[in-house]
């Protein structure tokens, strides 16, 4: 098998200038479930798709309340955004208690930019494996970032991480306009949870048990809902499954329409019967899909 | 020892230098109170503040709201009880982070300050601390503590300059202290009974405009927080300025 | 003169007998070492040296005032004449020092710092210091450094304006306490020109009813009440007004080098006890 020399520490460059440790760190978040946010105006929607590791297990904790006005979601290593969240949270303290203010997002989120850089250039360092969204709104307005274990860190107006994100870029992209000049929040939240549900594999779909849904904006606090909570934005999608075909996922929608009721049909009937069985699939699928989206 | 006699400054005789030593505290003045009632708690306190003679505001309220249905006040030092309330306030913001933000009882705030309190035991928070709120059963509690932590839970207390004042009143109308139903010849105590919001915040006003008359460091203005289970409200009423 | 201390009336040797001359000597004993004395615990800055006396500000309808003036004693001599106690910190912002001067260009310094960290560094526009974030701050390190038994000598206020564009006024001191009035004096102002400024601004509230004119007076006749009576005080005094003009924009109006003018002496003939006569 090919070996790399390259990727023992994540200080050494390649030959042609790549940090393999950094680089595997990026994979490690394609490899965590998907997370989608969005911005209007005024407010910042994130939502995220949850994944528990067997039936009988609870759902892995995709957003984090950092504070009154921030908030994050994550993919990836999930103990790593732990300690990236703790540390903004203490961020946000201090500002709060050496200021009297609430803390920019923007500073928050180059505060963890600077720890995530300093591992890439330690000797014995291992990058964090998680990639971040931060939403928060501040005197500045509403704002929504990626943070990737790179150190970098960049602003968007929608941006997806995840497995299978580029299903949830390419709506954000379609309907852009529409999100950034939705007047209510509840638009953005749909908006959020259909760019989510494109992520989504054939075999499963939106439930209340896996879909986080969050949101922060001008005189909003950051609020999460979870469980029997999210059921009230499920329903207001036209349908929680991703019934797309793939394949002409392309701008004759229209065409689809009935085609598209009836795969929702059959995907549910199959649900149905295969609920046990789809949920032990998912290790398989998603590693196939992923090489579908990321290529 | 050779000495002058009578001498005023026989005590300036030292085999080591003179220390003169920084004072790290200050009186700020103030008073505060504290009531629990059947179903309710108030905590009271004048937003006077002072250094020596002068008063440096007339409204710096330090009764507060910290969450949770929960309101606290350090009074004496002004600088050690914001720095106390601040602590305390951040201390709830990680247990909400760390508890999927359920509510911090009261009897756990409680025990939570005094920890607080007691960290500095050897360079203290130089405040009497009351918190009040509503207990498991939703029955009015108060806490009082000292500088280093003791604490108790209470009907009742008052703290600050003007507590030796107040408090002997609260025994007697909170308490029924040396209080004997008519006509038994001081045998039969007076029963204890829960007083209503309405009589509390009458002791409370009374309270506060007697120790303004008697006390300097009390007056300008009064600020009760009262706590039901609808939440925490504030009532505001002058005091005397002079 | 005999400038013999002993000379100066000692109470009589056959009344009180002879004065003991360890009280003199008390102290440094004569076999001390520098040894011994480095045995003594560590000690901070315990008594101010160099000094600046009172700051005076308040609020009006529209901002808020602040003077200070320039002088800087050593005891009670006069030492510097042209010192500078009045910070402009951030756009909109300003703090005035009392006490110890090292320590308040420590404090400078520190603002200096605070204003590159917050104003420069990682900030991209938008947010900016206002008054109510520096006094937290600046109240953080006075209690800090009172905590730490090594205190910041001074008394000091700031001001500016709330988020919200209404006047913003605060004090700390050297042991981190702090408190907000619509009227603030440090030293002798508290009891010189608080009197003054409360009578136009009886009540926090009061001061809407103020307008620019009014309390730039009132802060002229408290400047000069003070050179009157505040021995380490002096006539030359910087004064800032921080206001909103018409479209609500933030004005910064620093004078420096205002003379405390229409002095009346006339007063101090009727002064009996000290002074030159002594009757």
């Amino acid at each position: 098998m090919f070996r790399n020399n390259y990727d023992n520490d994540s200080v050494t460059y390649s030959p042609t200038g790549r940090l393999f440790q950094v680089e595997y760190a990026l994979e490690a978040i394609k490899q965590g479930s998907a997370a989608v946010g969005l911005t209007s105006k005024n407010h910042v929607v994130l939502v995220a798709l949850k994944r528990n590791a067997e039936e009988l297990g609870s759902f892995q904790k995709k957003l984090i309340k950092i504070d009154d006005h921030i908030g994050i979601a994550l993919a990836g290593l999930a103990p790593d955004a732990r300690v990236l969240s703790n540390y903004l949270r203490r961020q946000a303290m201090s500002s709060k208690m050496i200021f009297d203010k609430p803390i920019q997002t923007y500073k928050a989120v180059l505060s963890i930019a600077d720890k995530a850089q300093e591992n890439t250039q330690t000797y014995g360092a291992r990058p964090y494996g998680v990639g971040l969204l931060i939403g928060g709104y501040d005197e500045t307005g509403a704002h929504l970032f990626e943070f990737q274990p790179s150190g970098s860190v960049l602003e968007y107006y929608g941006a997806a991480i995840g497995a299978r994100s580029q299903a949830a870029r390419t709506y954000l992209e379609r309907n852009l306009d529409e999100i950034r000049n939705s007047e209510s929040t509840e638009a953005l939240i749909v908006h959020g949870l259909n760019a989510l549900r494109d992520t989504l594999s054939q075999d499963i779909e939106l439930t209340n048990k896996n879909t986080s849904v969050s949101i922060v904006g001008k005189d909003q606090e950051f609020v999460v809902y979870d469980d029997e909570d999210v059921q009230q934005w499920l329903d207001k999608l036209d349908s929680v499954s991703n019934a797309r075909n793939r394949d002409d996922d392309d701008d004759n929608n229209n065409n689809n329409n009935n085609d598209e009721e009836v795969k929702d049909e059959e995907v549910k009937e199959e649900n149905a019967e295969t609920t046990e069985s789809a949920a032990d699939a998912p290790d398989t699928t998603e590693g196939d899909d992923r090489m579908e989206t990321d290529e | 020892m050779q000495t002058t006699v009578a001498s005023e400054y026989s005590n300036e005789i030292h085999s080591v230098p003179i220390e003169h030593r920084f004072n790290p505290y200050s009186d700020n003045g103030g008073t505060v109170l504290g009531i629990a009632g059947e179903d309710f708690a108030v905590l009271a306190g004048d937003t006077r503040q002072v250094e020596g003679y002068s008063i440096q505001s007339r409204y710096e309220p330090k009764i507060f709201d910290v969450g949770d249905n929960i309101v606290m006040t350090a009074n004496g030092f002004a600088a050690d009880g914001v720095a106390l309330i601040d602590k305390f306030r951040q201390q709830l913001k990680w247990y909400k982070f760390d508890n999927f933000g359920g509510k911090l009882e009261i009897k756990s705030a409680a025990r939570y300050i005094q920890h607080l309190l007691y960290g500095k035991r050897f360079f203290p928070y130089y405040v009497s601390t009351l918190i009040a709120g509503l207990d498991e059963e939703g029955k009015g509690a108060v806490y009082s503590y000292d500088p280093v932590g003791s604490y108790e839970r209470e009907q009742c207390r008052a703290g600050g300059a003007a507590a030796s004042l107040i408090m002997p009143f609260l025994d007697n109308q909170v308490n029924f202290k040396n209080q004997f139903i008519p006509g038994t010849d001081g045998k039969e105590k007076k029963p204890l009974k829960y007083l209503t919001l309405e009589e509390v915040i009458e002791l409370v006003r009374d309270a506060f405009s007697s120790a303004t008359e008697r006390h300097i460091y009390v007056g300008d203005g009064l600020e009760i927080k009262i706590v039901t289970k609808d939440g925490v409200r504030t009532e505001y009423y002058p005091l005397k300025r002079d | 003169m005999n400038h013999d201390p002993f000379q100066w009336g000692r109470p009589s040797n056959e009344t009180y007998g002879a004065y003991n001359h360890q009280i003199a000597n008390a102290g440094v004993p004569d076999n001390t070492t520098h040894a011994s004395l480095d045995a003594f615990p560590k000690m901070h800055t315990q008594q101010p040296i160099i000094t600046g006396t009172s700051v005076i500000a308040s609020k009006f309808n529209n901002g808020i005032i602040m003077a200070a003036d320039n002088v800087g004693s050593y005891g009670s001599l006069l030492r510097f004449s042209n010192i500078e106690r009045l910070i402009k910190v951030g756009s909109e912002t300003v703090v005035g020092l009392s006490g110890d001067v090292s320590d308040m260009q420590q404090i400078e310094r520190i603002l200096d710092e605070l204003e590159t960290s917050e104003e420069v560094y990682d900030n991209d526009g938008g947010d900016y210091l206002r008054a109510a974030n520096v006094h937290e701050y600046l109240s953080r390190v006075m209690y800090n450094r009172r905590s730490k038994m090594n205190p910041l000598w001074n008394s000091i206020i700031v001001g500016g304006f709330y988020r919200d564009r209404t006047p913003f006024l605060k004090y700390v001191d050297l042991v981190g306490v702090t408190y907000s009035s619509s009227t603030i004096a440090t030293g002798f102002g508290s009891h010189l020109a608080i009197p003054l400024l409360r009578n136009l601004i009886p009540e926090d509230k009061d001061y809407v009813k103020v307008d620019e004119q009014q309390i730039t007076k009132v802060v002229e006749d408290s400047m000069r009440v003070l050179f009157y009576r505040d021995a380490r005080s002096g006539d030359k005094y910087s004064q800032v007004i921080i206001k909103l003009d018409e479209e609500g924009k933030v004005v910064f109006e620093f004078t420096k080098e205002v003379k405390v003018e229409n002095q009346s002496w006339r007063f101090a003939k009727d002064i009996r006890g000290y002074g030159s006569s002594q009757q």
